[in-house]
């Protein structure tokens, strides 16, 4: 299959209702359901009831979502407080699933959902597959990783919701995926843009691209540039997509990009953003760059307000050339915070702090990660100094510690990564804030 | 008589002129090397030693940032012929004794090898027991003795 041409491609749109509103309406309904889940986040959710009152905020004050910079924010760490059904503004029996990323310590981020989450979810992930061309008619070749990581099941409610078939492939084994996509005949396939310009690669060199009938893929969970998506394009003859998300929010579905690829189109109905000067909190002015703040207007399991993400971002309102009137972020230009995602899996340097710890001796918890991308796959190096009193005259012993750290580091980030033994006292020490990442991925 | 010696090893990192920084401190401090093996891995090689004055060896690399450690080994000593390291060998592991590695060690007219094992001090019994012979400390530290 080619790819569609922008002049040729016809634009279909799931709900025109809410994803062509006029600003006035938009506004109306956002502060119709923001008031409503402050209500409901305050009688509820006790975290909720304290920051307000600590702010001197009651529901009351709360008439629109004009009034939402009155409101107290949520970070990660409030998540890890309150860790793992702290924040459920509904008995725990109402809960149908839970999803979960990394945290910045050896704990999860564990996000939970009733059932109508579920389907919201579900709901906002078909938006953006019709948005990528797609229909009840198409089949979706599915190999993010299934499991607490919404990637997979994120993309595999949206098939649902369509009413698409979903091939529920998980990640790995590059060679299965391909056969697969060509025997079942796959229309569409969704995966990190890494793991895709990987697979495209793949694909070509075992010449089977021309056999297979993808026409459109739909990638996110890690950044990446245009130069990588008309790559990832050229080589299979497709349209790809940019697909955002956190699982804490909702997972992916929270914004992607159509066929203009003018920035990502934001749920806002349902996930109201705010872009926040890092250094003091105040609202961005638009198109300026700043913090990307979420509020889940109708979430009812673990609804969260002004949740910090840590992306910087810009937005901006104008009217799409697709014709949908949702505000499109542009591409994330950093963080906030030294968190790094790798093969899309959220890493922070702390954990690999912990984990190190936790192992009771053998490193010395001073460690320095190195981001690589080797044939299109994000490879993570760590090195980590062997503590002198366990430092041995005997390779093997080494070795073995080595895979020891390589094990306890696995297990604690959910990505392999190499680790590399270095002389103690060789890792930079600073006071304050050391850099503790080198990222040579150019992205 | 103490008949298990000291061995300085020093674990270096794979980059360019590592090796040739340690050697500049024993230089620097008088410190001679009599033996010497260097066993490399993709990260990492191990340098491992035998030097005229062990402590005096690693205190200058400790104060130069380098780290090195003190291992005890035993230095075997056998005859020049066919056979005599694979007896001496036999009785080692008939003593049950885990051999970790062992590398040569030209020192006089006999044929020498740095041993470490398990059981340092278990290894010089049984090899003096079966008639073999290792080298003191003051024989080792000093060349062709």
């Amino acid at each position: 299959m080619a790819g569609i041409a922008l002049e040729n491609w016809q634009e279909q749109i799931r709900d025109p209702k809410i994803e062509c509103m006029s600003r006035d309406e938009m506004n109306a309904l956002q502060s119709e359901r923001l008031v409503k889940q402050v209500k409901n986040v305050y009688e509820n959710v006790s975290f909720y009831r304290r920051k307000m009152d600590e702010l001197g905020v009651e529901p009351g004050d709360i008439k629109g979502i004009e009034d939402i910079h009155k409101l107290p924010f949520t970070t990660k760490e409030d998540l890890r407080d309150n860790y793992p059904f702290g924040l459920l503004a509904v008995p725990q029996e109402k809960i149908a699933r839970v999803q979960g990323t990394s945290g910045t310590t050896g704990k999860l981020t564990l996000a939970s959902y009733t059932q109508k989450d579920v389907d919201v979810w579900g709901e906002c992930v078909a938006r953006g597959l019709v948005m990528a061309g797609l229909s009840s008619a198409d089949r979706i070749h599915v190999c993010y990783g299934y499991g607490l990581f919404t990637g997979g099941m994120g993309l595999d409610l949206g098939a649902q919701a369509l009413g698409a078939m979903a091939i529920p492939m998980s990640s790995g084994n590059t060679k299965r995926q391909l056969m697969c996509m060509e025997d079942f005949g796959a229309t569409a396939f969704a995966c990190t843009p890494s793991y895709a310009l990987y697979l495209a690669e793949a694909a070509q060199e075992a010449g089977v691209v021309e056999r297979l009938r993808i026409k459109a893929s739909i990638n996110g969970a890690e950044p990446w540039t245009d130069e990588m998506r008309k790559k990832i394009e050229s080589i299979l003859h497709i349209n790809s997509f940019d697909i955002y998300g956190l699982c804490e929010i909702t997972g992916p579905g929270v914004a992607m990009d159509c066929i203009h690829h003018k920035g990502l189109h934001v749920y806002e109905d349902y996930f109201y953003p705010e872009i926040l000067n890092p250094a003091d909190q105040s609202a961005c002015a638009q198109g300026e760059t700043g913090e990307l703040v979420f509020t889940t207007l109708a979430k009812e399991g673990m609804p969260l307000i002004r949740y910090r993400t840590k992306d910087l971002t810009s937005i901006k309102y104008d009217t799409c050339e697709c014709g949908r009137t949702l505000p499109r972020i542009q591409k994330f230009t950093g963080r906030t915070d030294d968190m790094k995602v790798i093969r899309g899996v959220n890493v922070f340097p702390t954990q690999v702090e912990t984990a190190l710890l936790s192992m009771g001796g053998g490193v010395a918890p001073h460690y320095m990660l190195i981001v690589d991308r080797e044939n299109n796959l994000d490879v993570l190096t760590v090195m980590v100094e062997v503590d002198e009193k366990y430092f041995s005259d005997e390779i093997r012993k080494l070795d073995e510690l080595k895979v020891r750290v390589g094990a306890v580091l696995k297990q604690a980030l959910g990505v392999s990564v190499r680790v590399k033994l270095v002389e103690p006292k060789t890792i930079q020490r600073s006071e304050g804030k050391a850099k503790r990442v080198i990222d040579n991925r150019e992205l | 008589m103490n008949n298990t010696i000291k061995q300085l090893s020093v674990f270096l990192e794979n980059r360019e002129g590592r090796l040739d920084e340690v050697l500049k401190v024993l230089a620097a401090g008088g410190v001679n090397i009599v033996a010497l093996s260097l066993a490399d891995t993709s990260d990492y090689g191990m340098l491992r030693m035998i030097v005229s004055e062990p402590e005096k060896g690693r205190a200058s690399l400790k104060e130069a940032g380098i780290t090195a450690m003190l291992t005890d080994v035993v230095a075997l000593r056998v005859p020049h012929a066919a056979g005599s390291l694979s007896k001496a060998m036999h009785q080692i592991v008939e003593g049950k004794v885990n051999v970790e590695y062992m590398y040569a060690f030209a020192n006089g007219s006999d044929a020498a090898a740095v041993l470490k094992s398990d059981a340092p001090e278990k290894v010089v019994d049984i090899l003096k027991k079966s008639g073999f012979d290792v080298y003191s400390a003051d024989e080792a530290y000093r060349a062709n003795q």
